[in-house]
């Protein structure tokens, strides 16, 4: 028995296949992932993603707090409801967990992180907190959902009539809070959409409104696939404590300016970038038959072997698709070892599909 | 609980045999193992003509979640093949003892099918792997 979200009858009642995530009891699917997949795709669908852990932390130097623990800059948030995406890094520049942060208030920011990384995030959160004297509030008291797709927002919309306007204006990678409910427009699909944080009590009359609109439940078998098909990274298989930024596709959400400030990992960063990356993570496509799979062996010819660090049946594409941590000299194809054959990937740039639409 | 026909006999790896009039055996899986492995996406049935023992894997049903191996129930020679699936493996989803079958087979021994489990006993056998 795992922990439930506060939605898991409404799961069961809308007959999901429950599986274990991280020790919660979550949908997997609530009948055909791959109907889940496109419904997102091409209209609207809802993920509870209450297992997620949100965590506020407050205090006069909570800036200062964050530029220290996070590889990306806080201080790209100006503006109250500004998110943004960053890894938070051990000493070796390894990556402790990926998340979210959203400057709330002068002195408050709100973190979500992984819900499978929860204890040893909240151990390293409070470890580094002493220094800086900051507050955090680990918020259980609220459940989260996810609404996706091209159709989520106008949806979104009409369940709730009283955030609408201010939901309307958000631009992308911006919140805000509307009596007590609050509004993202993140996601983690490559569709737009919002990411809703209500109180736990009144997450199960915002699930069924949604509902009624039309949106569907969408389960963790077609978040795995949306997520990588928009060539979004998951914590634990394409990155982790023994691999960086720099060799995980997330060069890019590493802030080297301004160089006096001093994160956690920098140093070892800076070691790996002058030494030379050796090792990438880039996108594969298999136009033949037969699905890509995590830990696969990709062949790459004259250098060494490079690893699957998430593949899967792409249902846009209508073949399989993959992450590869591989040499970075690697050319435009290369071989993967599937099921005891050899079989020749392209090797492309990620995303795969972004706001419905092909891109490799 | 999933869908066990009583006219049909089954293995513990999850196919099942139909027996027809004319003395061939068609073969499929069960919709327990179309409900396990999820979302078909690509269905590999065995060439027409191929000769097989009991327990030979001559068929590949692959899921969203995973490859599987599907295996012949009993010996013979595989007499058609259902070619429809490579365009719609979704079928093996929603009608796993109908539109949904993997081959056809003409044993080497009539009486061989009467070895594989019936009905009831599948569904215990089922039953037992789940707890």
């Amino acid at each position: 028995m795992g922990n439930k979200t506060p939605l898991y009858q409404q799961h069961v009642a809308m007959g999901a296949k429950v599986v274990d995530f991280g020790g919660w009891d979550m949908p997997l699917h609530y009948g055909s992932q791959i109907e889940e997949h496109h419904q997102v795709r091409r209209d609207a669908g809802m993920f509870d993603v209450s297992h997620m852990t949100v965590v506020d932390i407050k205090g006069a130097r909570v800036r200062d707090y964050l530029r220290h623990l996070l590889a990306n800059n806080v201080d790209r948030l100006k503006e109250p409801g500004k998110a943004l995406y960053s890894c938070m890094l051990n000493a070796d520049g390894g990556v402790i967990d990926d998340l979210i942060v959203y400057f709330m208030e002068d002195g408050w920011f709100r973190m979500v992180v992984n819900a499978a990384t929860h204890d040893k995030d909240m151990a390293w959160l409070n470890e580094q907190a002493g220094a800086f004297d900051v507050q955090l509030e680990e918020r259980t008291d609220l459940a989260m959902i996810a609404v996706q797709g091209p159709n989520a927002r106008e949806r979104v919309h009409q369940a709730i009539p009283a955030g609408a306007e201010r939901a309307g204006a958000l631009a992308p990678f911006f919140a805000a809070m509307v009596d007590g409910l609050f509004i993202a427009r993140t996601g983690y699909t490559g569709e737009d959409g919002y990411e809703l944080m209500v109180p736990n009590d009144q997450v199960e009359g915002l699930w069924m409104r949604l509902a009624e609109l039309g949106v569907k439940p969408i389960g963790l078998g077609a978040r795995d696939t949306l997520r990588l098909e928009a060539g979004m990274s998951l914590y634990g298989s394409d990155m982790d404590e023994t691999t960086t930024p720099l060799e995980s596709g997330l060069a890019w959400t590493v802030a080297w300016e301004p160089e006096d400030r001093d994160f956690i990992g920098r140093a070892a960063l800076n070691r790996q970038r002058q030494a030379g990356v050796a090792r990438k993570l880039v996108g594969l496509v298999l136009e033949d038959k037969g699905v890509l799979r995590n830990h696969q062996k990709v062949i790459v010819d004259g250098l060494e072997d490079g690893e699957i660090t998430s593949g899967s049946f792409s249902p846009t594409l209508g073949h399989a698709i993959a992450l590869a941590r591989v040499p970075a000299g690697i050319g435009a194809n290369c071989q993967v070892e599937l099921r005891g054959k050899l079989v020749t990937a392209r090797v492309v740039k990620p995303p795969f599909v972004r706001h419905g639409k092909i891109c490799v | 609980m999933s869908d066990v026909p009583g006219e049909l006999k089954y293995t513990k790896s999850h196919e099942w045999v139909r027996i027809n009039e004319d003395g061939t055996l068609t073969i499929g899986i069960t919709d327990h193992a179309q409900d396990l492995l999820g979302d078909m996406v690509y269905i590999e049935p065995p060439e027409a003509g191929r000769s097989v023992a009991a327990g030979d894997d001559c068929a590949v049903v692959e899921s969203v979640k995973a490859a599987s191996d599907v295996y012949s129930p009993i010996a013979g020679e595989i007499v058609e093949s259902n070619e429809s699936l490579a365009d719609s493996p979704e079928v093996v989803n929603k009608d796993p003892y109908g539109d949904g079958w993997l081959f056809k087979l003409k044993p080497s021994d009539a009486g061989a099918v009467n070895d594989l489990l019936d009905a009831a006993a599948y569904t215990a056998f089922v039953e037992s792997e789940e707890h």
